[in-house]
């Protein structure tokens, strides 16, 4: 047929549709493999965060699978779009949990994702690995968390901050568990430090426009700003903030600008340069394993837009850990592996030397300051195998093996 | 007047499929299959409870989801505190009621209509999620319970047989629960929709002008419709929160009431069967677009909406009524019509 | 002295902002009966129009002024062919397309541009007031906003176009009658309405920085205000966007933004349930 009607190509167009929509988003091989449960926002308002975790997931697993596989077997991804959706991450947790019966699960973004799905995994005995940095405080036998707490980056960002400029801090945080936990701790360590923290104040999630908060932040007079802003719209702080001519003024540093790897690149250098943050990944970090990582990541995805993070970083830890567990135990037993990875081994990863923390299935890990130059992070200090010495306070997994709860750490 | 529900076809032919998912179900299905029916089951209530107001009592509400989120939170709040699931459940659907009364006499009594009662319903569910959003802090809480702001409650219990806080309802049984509780309110809507009342509701839906200088109480009407309706959203909410065991403020989001308002439009307005189509065929097509490769989810979802109001502006449900409607008639025609003709020339 | 100063300089400048958020969708509904719930996505095409087109070495201001409202109004009147035309009367049906459509363009340009686009600057830097800085971009608003109502207004009032416009918007059949095309009318009406959006959206873009998602939070603002406003565009736009937005950012420097958010929607209620057709539904009700 040479004519191209437009029936035809509607005909056509929705089988295409139609045979997409039937086939699984990586096809089912034939044979018996082990199976990783990737749950990352890929669409949605937190699609610029997930995207990339996602796509250093399955770099991970290509990595795996072309040294082999693991105990003879293939590992293959099953991965599910939660469309920054609590209630699909409950949804395909469920499904990922009974219907295909992987063998562990990275993901999570948000600590309200994390709280909708651990209680699942945990109840369906699914191994479940949580990567990014967070409030701090959960306790259970069933996750392993990697990523930074506050006890980690605050508390090395705020006596930094204090040496450098001053004690009066005015802290801006976003209006949600994160923010509020994050407030507290920087007002613990802003006291511990002989300092004071003039005002507090909480953003909802959707708030874009700054310019009351700007005008009071002037008047308190604070020495410096520490930001828990998070998300795209609190993005608007860091312009207005620039456009009232404040950066020559006053300093901010932030707990979170960054994490996600776009935050840097949506505003412009003017507007970033001086901004400190402090994680436990950046590009910068200059040892081999990075180096030779950060080159794959760039062959893999040329065209990539974001910058390595740590969320993304960790996400990659993850599922290296888990794998070599995998191969030392010799199975994919969740108790097995738990006793692998718990054992004190130190792992040589493109952030440097991490361990977990048997008491907290924590990492304890090198983390870094660094200060926004250009739209890249320059690191400024590090502070090898930091505990996360938050959660241990109210969490030891050694001796109550069954908890299955996230403390929030009263201070 | 109730016996034109009694010779409906359609009304026996919901109600079989329904007892029949109800049984059979549970015994062919996996548990997570079931879970995933569970959940179309309990946002059935809630395209329900729309498609009544709307379709029935010809009111708009852009913010249905405000009694659907306060039918969770009162539920989640106060089975955390009892620790019982019975009277929270109760509770869930008196108290959207009382608010679902107190808003329609705020509305209808103001004489507010159209658009403009949209709007303020939707401000209405607005302000919830505000301030709902706004308690992160560990001041806000309710007894036992913390509201938790963006993150929402965790841990809400399930469901347990009432008087037994020990006996909790496994999966399955929930499923049965639920499907039972779907299928009363798909009755009592059609019987209350046949009734006196519900012809009333029909009748200021057609003429509200027409059908106040009969010397009906407009008024009053349209309040006790959309208190029923906050009821029942309510009540969907209560379910919702006890089958997802956690609650947060997208329950109340702007996002949920215009979902509601998408099955509606899709599934019919001014069908019972239609809401409870609609949204199944969407949700079962949001939860699919996040397994496939495809390019965008949410635009494949945005692109298929249109074409569904461009292509079957009626909804689901009437336009294929109208079909089977007409199909019947042209099967009919061909044996008879030396009848039909007979007839017009006896006519003659 | 100083502090009160600025706090009005902002209280201006918020309703400014609700003047320029709403414009475009208080055109197409008060001419044309249709809610696009695809507003905030209008707004930012607006915001990405100028954020790739000054990547790409165009003056900022050209971007803003003139590339902005041409590219999204030849959006609009793309949209209006393809969708809105077959939907006027319906105007449910209208807001469920528009609503699909708006996720469509999310994802749409999130595929086409990614997620994370670098923004511009906000251009002017900063200016003192007393002891407090304060963008010189506010200013630029606040004129935009009151040169954008004064050229809707001469329009309506002094052009023929306006004429035929304000006939349509009063009684669209007699304009028919009359040979007015009424078709073109609202074509033309849908593509003005989404040039002023994407104008509003690219005076947003240097402040806030543009994602895909960013529409979701103005949509409920701007449809607030506009129908708060009642049916005259210029009066209705203008009367809402002062109490509302006075109100909000009243109370934002009171308490914080939740409660200044919240005020704002409470204020509207309160309008709502006293003038149930909009404030210009009972004052001032022949202005335009």
């Amino acid at each position: 047929m040479t004519k191209f009607s437009r029936r035809s190509f509607l005909r056509s167009t929705g089988m295409a549709g139609a045979a997409a929509l039937a086939a699984p988003l990586v096809a089912r091989a034939a044979g018996d493999t082990i199976k990783i449960g990737g749950l990352h926002d890929l669409s949605g308002a937190l699609d610029s965060v997930g995207v990339p975790m996602n796509q250093v997931f399955k770099l991970a697993i290509d990595e795996i699978n072309e040294a082999g596989g693991l105990l003879g077997k293939m590992v293959e991804p099953v991965i599910y779009d939660p469309q920054s959706n609590m209630s699909l991450y409950s949804q395909y947790a469920t499904q990922m949990a009974l219907k295909d019966r992987v063998d562990v699960v990275m993901g999570g973004i948000t600590s309200a994702s994390r709280e909708t799905i651990r209680p699942i995994f945990h109840r369906y005995k699914t191994f479940y690995f949580y990567n990014t940095q967070y409030e701090g405080g959960v306790c259970d036998r069933n996750e392993i968390t990697l990523g930074t707490t506050p006890a980690q980056t605050v508390a090395r960002l705020i006596p930094y901050g204090m040496k450098l400029y001053g004690k009066k801090v005015y802290t801006i945080a976003a209006d949600y568990n994160y923010g509020h936990i994050t407030a507290a701790w920087v007002k613990r360590y802003v006291e511990e430090n002989g300092g004071e923290v003039v005002e507090t104040e909480f953003f909802p999630l959707d708030v874009a426009q700054f310019g009351a908060t700007i005008s009071k932040i002037q008047g308190a007079k604070p020495d410096f700003v520490l930001s828990a802003l998070v998300g795209t719209s609190h993005l608007g702080f860091y312009r207005q903030w620039a456009a009232s001519g404040m950066k020559s003024e006053i300093p901010v540093m932030s707990t979170v600008l960054g994490a996600g790897g776009s935050d840097q690149l949506i505003l412009t250098a003017e507007e970033g340069n001086g901004i400190t943050a402090s994680f436990g990944y950046f590009e910068e970090i200059d040892n081999p394993t990075n180096k030779a990582f950060l080159a794959k990541v760039a062959a893999a995805y040329p065209d990539k837009d974001w910058v390595m993070s740590e969320i993304s970083e960790v996400t990659y830890e993850g599922v290296k850990m888990w794998a070599d567990a995998v191969a030392d135990a010799g199975t994919t037993d969740r108790d097995a592996l738990l006793e692998v990875l718990t054992s004190g081994k130190t792992y040589d990863m493109p952030a440097g030397k991490v361990k977990i923390d048997p008491k907290t299935q924590h990492a304890i890990r090198d983390v870094y300051i660094a200060e926004l130059q250009d739209q890249i992070f320059n690191i400024l200090e590090s502070y090898p195998n930091s505990p996360p010495a938050d959660t241990q306070m109210v969490c030891d997994l050694v001796a109550n093996p069954d908890s299955n709860q996230h403390f929030e750490i009263s201070l | 007047m109730e016996k034109s529900v009694i010779r409906d076809p359609g009304f026996y032919v919901m109600v079989g499929i329904g007892l029949a998912v109800m049984f059979i179900a549970p015994v062919m299905l996996d548990l997570f299959t079931i879970m995933q029916f569970t959940q179309y089951v309990v946002l059935s209530v809630f395209a329900l409870s729309l498609g009544y107001i709307w379709g029935f009592g010809g009111i708009l509400s852009f913010g249905q989801a405000a009694f659907f989120g306060l039918g969770a939170y009162t539920f989640a709040v106060a089975s955390i505190n009892m620790g019982s699931t019975t009277i929270p459940m109760v509770l869930a659907f008196i108290i959207p009621t009382i608010f679902g009364a107190a808003l329609g006499y705020f509305m209808f009594y103001g004489r507010l209509s159209d658009v403009y009662l949209g709007v303020v319903t939707l401000v209405v569910a607005l302000i919830f999620w505000k301030l709902i959003n706004h308690t992160a802090g560990p001041e806000y809480s309710i007894g036992k319970a913390r509201l938790g702001g963006f993150n929402g409650i965790p841990s809400i219990p399930t469901l347990h047989i009432p008087g037994d806080t020990g006996a909790w309802l496994d999966p399955a049984q929930m499923f049965q629960v639920f499907m039972a509780i779907l299928i009363i309110i798909y009755i009592a809507l059609r019987f209350l929709i046949a009734s006196d009342f519900g012809r009333v509701s029909i009748g200021i839906r057609e003429n509200e002008t027409r059908a106040s200088l009969l010397g009906y109480d407009v008024r009053l009407q349209k309040v006790i419709v959309f208190a029923i309706g906050g009821g029942i959203a309510g009540l969907a909410g209560a379910m919702w929160a006890t089958y997802q065991s956690f609650i947060d403020p997208n329950s109340v989001s702007m996002e949920m009431s215009a979902k509601a308002l998408v099955w509606v439009m899709a599934g019919g307005v001014g069908t019972l069967a239609g809401p409870i189509i609609g949204c199944i065929l969407l949700q079962w097509l949001t939860l699919k677009l996040g397994t496939v490769d495809v390019v965008n989810s949410i635009a494949v979802l945005g692109a298929i909406m249109m074409v569904l109001v461009l292509a079957l502006p009626k909804g689901i449900v009437p336009t294929a009524k109208m079909l089977a409607m007409n199909g019947w008639t042209l099967w009919n025609r061909r044996p008879n019509r030396d009848a039909v003709t007979r007839k017009a020339v006896k006519h003659e | 002295m100083d502090y009160t100063l600025v706090i009005a300089l902002e209280m201006v400048r918020a309703i400014a902002w609700l003047v320029l958020l709403s414009s475009g969708l208080a055109i197409i509904f008060g001419m044309m009966r249709i809610i696009n719930f695809a507003h905030g996505e209008f707004l930012m095409l607006g915001g990405y129009t100028v954020v790739i087109s000054t990547g790409h070495g165009v003056n900022e201001w050209v971007a803003m002024l003139v590339l902005a409202p041409i590219v999204v109004g030849i959006f609009g009147v793309i949209v209006e062919r393809l969708v809105i035309q077959r939907l006027y009367g319906r105007i449910l049906d209208s807001l469920l397309a528009t609503w699909g459509l708006s996720m469509l363009m999310i994802g749409g340009v999130t595929m086409i541009f990614g997620n994370s686009v670098t923004g511009v600057a906000t251009p002017l830097g900063g200016m003192s007031i007393g002891a407090y800085q304060v963008p010189r971009y506010n200013f630029v608003l606040i004129f935009a906003a009151i040169a954008l109502l004064l050229i809707i207004w001469a329009v309506l009032k002094f052009t023929k176009a306006g004429l035929i416009a304000r006939a349509t918007m009063q009684n669209p059949d007699m304009s028919e009658a009359l040979g007015i095309p009424t078709r073109w009318v609202y074509m033309a009406t849908f593509g003005i309405g989404s040039a002023v959006t994407g104008f509003a959206g690219a005076l947003l873009a240097p402040m806030t920085g543009v994602v895909p998602t960013m529409g979701v939070n103005f949509i409920a603002q701007s449809f607030i205000t506009v129908i708060t406003g009642g049916a005259s565009i210029i009066t209705g736009t203008l009367a809402a966007a002062g109490l509302l937005g006075s109100i909000s950012q009243g109370m934002t420097f009171l308490t914080g933004p939740v409660y200044g958010d919240a005020a704002l929607l409470l204020a509207a209620l309160v309008l709502l349930r006293l003038l149930p057709q909009g404030i210009t539904g009972r004052i001032f009700k022949k202005s335009l």
